[in-house]
């Protein structure tokens, strides 16, 4: 019988605690797949964040670090600088990455580190059941934001990609999605790319997945992803924002 | 000699701790023990600096310097504030060019040398500092002047052999005074 | 035989961790340690090893918390308000069991406090530093000659018992040159069964980590930390007794205050007052036993510190509070002088007629 699908080798057998309808489930397998088809698993070291993902090494197969929360670039750095050879990932969450670790964040993207940075933008705080992240949209209601968020108060949602394309350092930032097959496609893409640039040395590769969270927002799965379509997306616009190689090319 | 206690102060910028350095390099080549601790922070852009050497026979204890047996003034405020921490019989050493008035204890033997109008004349403005420490080395037994080509050579880099050589001959007109 | 040369305590330690094989230095400017951070700048790019300035302590700590995590040697220094900083990555080091060296070359606090040198985060060395149950292995340099030795030594320790540990200095310490024989390069067994690598496809993932979520498996995990600890404490202590043999007062100082106290010492002995000092070199931990000893034999106990008193509680619970306990302290970027602790020990002879 032939076999039509099966599980990457870069995820172990460990069962994700993963809510229903969650999309990380999704994220997982496209790195994972990503590392199987450029064969780094024996080279591969990643960081996992502190948040929905936090036991993220229990499922990657490859060597694993839990990083305090928002550390995960600083400890990637410090794992590059010593294995320069080795493929050296970070998976970590909106809260993670833009709020609590905006410093290591940029200050990666500003050195060039040669590094993959798995951004997930949910626009929550999962893990503690639900509160205002650095992304949340205007108006969006969560348990630290009761009665919308009020940008007047807590100021606006951070665009992480734009911000950090912005800079001179980071080789890659593209924004995708993980809502229908089509995106699902294209994220797989951009994650490749984003490991393959690592591979070739051409330095920072970021790539912000816009995914939903069901149980935070108070949605079924199905309507959280029409969410993503309709509310997220037109705020959050997906596509590449920086790609210095592929510029260099077009000169 | 036992344990000697060295007290160089005067604006930062003038060479404080440069001298201190030399000094202390020199004590080592010559095998004793000794400690060099400079004052930190702020006062080392403009403000006035020190620096405590210690050159002793025995293991240095204590590498502050409170009651210096041997204070080099480069400068009115250094005096005023360390005359009086001298210890009795000690020796302190004024630049005249920068410090008008005389040491009033007199209980220390007190030397002045106008160092900095001294350098001026010999054409290295910079080393009032070298001046006054061969000076020290001549009036005081804390280290010869034998061999210190060698210690300056230490704190200088070979790059800049001929700023060894400035050196050297500031300190021997210091020490000729 | 190296020779011998004249250094700055924070270069000696710079120059010591690269012959002790350490390749990775992180660190953020702060008085009165940029010493280590500039030697190091200069000196890494010359033999492949890295340097590298971080946006920040937080940042620096868990730079060394990746490096560490592959099994290789890493440091990073600072100063107390920075060291506040890198308390969470030093308990998050303590948690996944990593070595690494912490350098903290104090300065007066609390808050900015000030630039000149102190003890007082004392406390913070000794008794975690971060949340959660565990120590750091401590020594207390008092020489340039120390700050070189002690160096190699935190980095053979901490890789032993894969238990991070930190020199606590003092911006003296870390200003002062002395002539110091620097020790001998040497190098280290790099591959480490725990440490990520990349498994190669040779192994089972390996896992840097301090997340337990079943508190049955923390509690497990810390018992048998405390239980190496254990070992450290019976085999790792280090102290110095100077002039004890017939002391009836006992100093007791580490670093800088113990420098002082020799002097006062000396004078003390010269006016007839039979007092010697211990010196505690490993703050953890703490040298119990010479304390144990000396409550037996002596009439009065001086704490001499740069701080509000902080070792004087390890003194209480070394000596089982058998003699009395005195404080001789200066705060704030303050040194005691020989003749304040002089007072003290003539004091405890039995006061100043």
């Amino acid at each position: 019988m032939a076999i039509v699908f099966k599980k990457p080798h870069a995820l172990t057998d460990a069962p994700f605690h993963y809510c229903p309808g969650c999309t990380h489930g999704i994220i997982h397998r496209l790195v994972a797949e990503a590392i199987d088809e450029l064969g780094c698993e024996g080279n591969a070291i990643g960081v996992a964040p502190v948040g929905c993902a936090v036991m993220a090494y229990d499922y990657f197969a490859c060597d694993m670090v839990e990083a305090a929360h928002g550390r995960a670039p600083a400890i990637a750095t410090g794992l590059k600088r010593t294995f320069p050879e080795n493929v050296i990932f970070t998976y970590q969450g909106d809260g993670d990455l833009a709020s609590i670790g905006m410093a290591e964040t940029v200050h990666a993207a500003a050195r060039n580190e040669n590094i993959t940075v798995i951004f997930v933008n949910n626009a929550i705080y999962g893990m503690t059941g639900g509160q205002m992240a650095p992304t949340s949209l205007p108006g969006q209601i969560t348990q630290t934001s009761p009665y919308g968020r009020d940008v007047n108060t807590v100021g606006y949602p951070i665009k992480v990609s734009e911000m950090l394309s912005t800079l001179d350092g980071p080789e890659f930032i593209q924004r995708v999605a993980v809502n229908n097959v089509k995106n699902v496609l294209a994220a797989k893409k951009a994650i490749k790319k984003a490991f393959q640039n690592q591979i070739e040395g051409k330095g920072f590769s970021l790539v912000e997945v816009v995914s939903s969270c069901p149980t935070n927002w108070g949605l079924t799965p199905q309507k959280a992803l029409e969410w993503v379509e309709e509310k997220m997306i037109p705020y959050y616009p997906l596509g590449v924002y920086k790609d210095r190689s592929a510029k260099k090319e077009e000169k | 000699m036992k344990t000697v206690g060295i007290l160089i102060a005067g604006f930062g910028g003038q060479g404080v701790l440069f001298a201190g350095k030399c000094l202390a390099y020199k004590g080592l080549d010559e095998g004793k023990q000794l400690s060099w601790l400079p004052s930190y922070g702020p006062e080392m852009r403009g403000g006035t600096a020190n620096c405590s050497v210690i050159i002793s026979d025995t293991p240095v204890g204590s590498p502050i310097v409170s009651n210096p047996d041997i204070l080099t003034a480069m400068n009115l405020p250094s005096l005023d504030k360390y005359e009086n921490d001298t210890v009795p019989g000690g020796k302190i050493f004024v630049d005249s060019t920068l410090i008008s008035r005389k040491v009033e204890r007199t209980d220390v033997d007190a030397y002045y040398i106008p160092a900095t109008q001294m350098a001026k004349d010999l054409g290295f403005p910079n080393l009032a500092n070298m001046i006054l420490l061969g000076k020290m080395i001549k009036e005081s037994d804390i280290v010869s002047l034998d061999g210190m080509r060698e210690a300056l050579g230490h704190v200088i880099p070979p790059r800049k052999a001929d700023m060894l050589e400035v050196n050297m001959k500031a300190i021997e007109a210091g020490y000729n005074y | 035989m190296s020779e011998k040369v004249l250094m700055k305590g924070n270069e000696a330690i710079a120059e010591a961790a690269i012959r002790a094989g350490c390749r990775h230095y992180f660190g953020y400017p702060i008085t009165p340690q940029t010493e280590i951070a500039a030697y190091m700048a200069k000196r890494m790019p010359k033999i492949g090893g890295c340097f590298l300035q971080a946006e920040s302590e937080i940042s620096a700590i868990n730079m060394v918390y990746g490096v560490a995590g592959t099994g290789y040697r890493v440091m990073t220094s600072s100063s107390s308000p920075g060291i506040s900083l890198k308390g969470e990555g030093i308990s998050y080091l303590a948690g996944a069991d990593l070595p690494a060296l912490i350098v903290n070359v104090q300065r007066g606090g609390p808050g900015l406090g000030g630039i000149q040198p102190s003890q007082a985060d004392y406390f913070q060395a000794t008794k975690g530093g971060g949340h959660g149950d565990f120590h750091l292995i401590v020594m207390a340099p008092a020489s340039v000659q120390e700050m070189a030795d002690m160096t190699a030594k935190c980095f053979d320790l901490s890789d032993k018992y894969r238990v991070p540990a930190m020199i606590l200095a003092d911006g003296t310490m870390g200003q002062m040159m002395e002539p110091v024989v620097l020790p001998e390069p040497v190098d280290y067994c790099k591959e480490k069964d725990w440490a990520v690598t990349g498994t190669k496809g040779k192994r089972k993932h390996n896992i840097i980590n301090s997340l337990y979520l079943k508190p049955e498996e923390l509690e497990k995990i810390n018992f048998e930390r405390f239980e190496r600890y254990k070992v450290i404490e019976e085999n790792e202590c280090l102290y110095e007794e100077f002039m004890m043999e017939d002391a009836e007062i006992c100093v007791v100082a580490f670093g800088i205050a113990s420098r002082v106290s020799k002097n006062a010492i000396v004078a003390a002995r010269e006016q007839g007052i039979k007092v010697g000092m211990i010196r505690p070199i490993t703050l953890w931990p703490f040298p119990k036993k010479p304390f144990r000893a000396a409550a037996d034999k002596v009439k009065a106990f001086i704490s001499v510190e740069l701080s509000m008193g902080q070792m004087i509680e390890d003194v209480l619970l070394a000596t089982e509070c058998r003699k009395p306990v005195t404080l001789c302290n200066r705060s704030g970027g303050m040194i005691p002088s020989p003749e304040q602790v002089l007072e003290a020990i003539k004091n405890a002879a039995g006061g100043n007629k």
